[in-house]
């Protein structure tokens, strides 16, 4: 049973904010309700006011940004539209492939991007395709917009760097420089994944080496999370060699701030983090090369 | 009505209602205990298990999980709203013929999201379906009648059988 509450329909992002600026801590934006409902059946938050942002016109947007350089995601984007969106597909066919995976079929139907990347659960899948895409996301506040990049954003497990009277208008997703390959591997045993790894690779023009890799981690620590060190290692490296196997794939992941929980231990999880980096090299270097 | 009540213009099984509930209903609470529509189950409470699958708008949704403010203006489906008089829907035909359900408590909303799934792609693949049918959990069968089930429902729509 959920606690009484009201809920509002502001129509403008300003009407939103406005809304949180007067709530405060009694405030809560509502998307998909796919984080927030469990939580506060759970006694959390104790929120009196919901304040739902798909009423506000344009959020739920999902266009190719002006200068034909990025996909604009609305806030409100449910995680089955990225999955389904013809323009997601061919253009950032690694988050349609990300969205695809997100818990099952009904959460997909109701979840949004903006609410998943707010609600900040560290074992998520959105955050770490969109971080080998360099994503910035939008914010609207009392004192105006910014944006910033996702990277930033991500603060900790259940924080984020959106103010309290600020809302996450949109995302922009910078589209892969050209042949660039992608893939998505997630691995876990309950709802929520062990671990996910992200991995967007742009070969040189010849289809053989790598030009650079970029390479996240989800789930393990308290944020998704980039690996420099193994993006540096993979300068280079050719795309064959990396389709029959990365030898160094099995310590991808022992520099990760890995958390023991009930997903695994931190041993577990960073083990695993290698295992699926090598996988997720593999398949990535096989579709680059074709 | 108290002031926190807001009015649900809303259509369930095909019949337009207009009802006024609290802003913090669960959509499977007024199905249950203001409609008398007991097919959808509780069970996990969290968007796990599939129990409580209803369609909105043709899509499956959790009912434990979804207020049914979400309801306004769109279109429930419930188990109850599938047989047209006294004739079941192709799908739940199909899970009778391959007894695809033992205690049958996941049985309503493994048929919804089947539904769900051949409305949208009739053509699913096998893996499409597993993949699919991830979410909805059954601890009797071990899903091989289920999957059977979807198969045969699968050929009957294609053959014609009105769904």
């Amino acid at each position: 049973m959920l606690p009484p509450f009201e809920i509002h329909q502001p129509v403008t992002a300003a009407e939103a904010v406005a809304l949180r600026a007067r709530f405060g801590e009694a405030g809560a934006l509502y998307a998909g309700g796919s984080e927030l409902l469990l939580a506060m059946k759970e006694g959390l938050g104790g929120f009196a006011h919901l304040i739902d942002v798909k009423t506000i016109a344009g959020l739920a947007g999902l266009t190719l940004a002006p200068d034909g350089r990025a996909v604009t995601i609305g806030a409100a984007v449910t995680h089955r539209t990225l999955e389904r969106s013809p323009l997601v597909r061919e253009r950032l066919p690694l988050v349609a492939e990300m969205a695809r995976q997100v818990a099952n079929a009904r959460v997909r139907a109701v979840g949004t991007l903006g609410g998943n990347l707010c609600f900040a659960e560290p074992h998520s899948d959105p955050p770490t395709a969109l971080l080998v895409h360099g994503a910035r996301v939008a914010l609207a506040g009392a004192s105006g917009a910014r944006r910033l990049p996702l990277a930033d954003f991500l603060v900790g497990p259940y924080e984020s760097a959106l103010g309290p009277d600020e809302i996450l208008t949109h995302v922009d997703v910078p589209l892969p420089p050209a042949r660039a390959a992608g893939a998505y591997l997630k691995f876990g045993m309950h709802e929520r994944p062990t671990v996910g790894v992200a991995v967007l690779l742009v070969p040189d023009e010849h289809r053989a080496a790598l030009a650079e890799a970029r390479v996240a981690v989800g789930c393990v620590g308290p944020v998704a999370t980039r690996l420099p060190a193994v993006e540096s290692a993979l300068a280079g490296a050719r795309l064959a060699d990396l389709e029959a196997g990365w030898p160094d794939a099995a310590r991808a992941g022992e520099a990760l701030d890995a958390v023991s929980d009930l997903h695994g231990s931190a041993d577990y999880k960073r083990a695993m983090a290698g295992v699926f980096v090598g996988r997720a090299l593999a398949l990535a270097a096989r579709r680059a090369r074709s | 009505m108290t002031a926190r009540q807001i009015t649900l213009d809303t259509t369930v099984n095909g019949r337009a209602l207009s009802l006024s509930v609290e802003p913090e209903a669960l959509l499977l609470d007024v199905l249950c205990e203001r409609l008398g529509l007991t097919g959808s189950k509780r069970s996990c409470d969290v968007q796990v298990c599939g129990a409580c699958t209803v369609l909105l708008d043709g899509l499956p949704v959790s009912a434990c999980s979804v207020l049914a403010y979400e309801a306004r203006g769109r279109r429930v489906l419930t188990i109850e709203g599938l047989a047209r008089d006294e004739r079941l829907h192709p799908v739940q035909e199909a899970f009778l013929a391959t007894a695809g359900f033992q205690c049958g408590f996941c049985t309503p909303g493994m048929i919804m999201a089947v539904k769900a799934l051949l409305d949208d792609s009739p053509s699913a693949t096998p893996e499409d379906v597993r993949e699919h049918l991830r979410g909805n959990i059954c601890r009797c069968t071990g899903y091989a009648s289920i999957l059977a089930a979807v198969a045969v429902a699968q050929r009957a729509l294609a053959d014609g059988a009105a769904g």
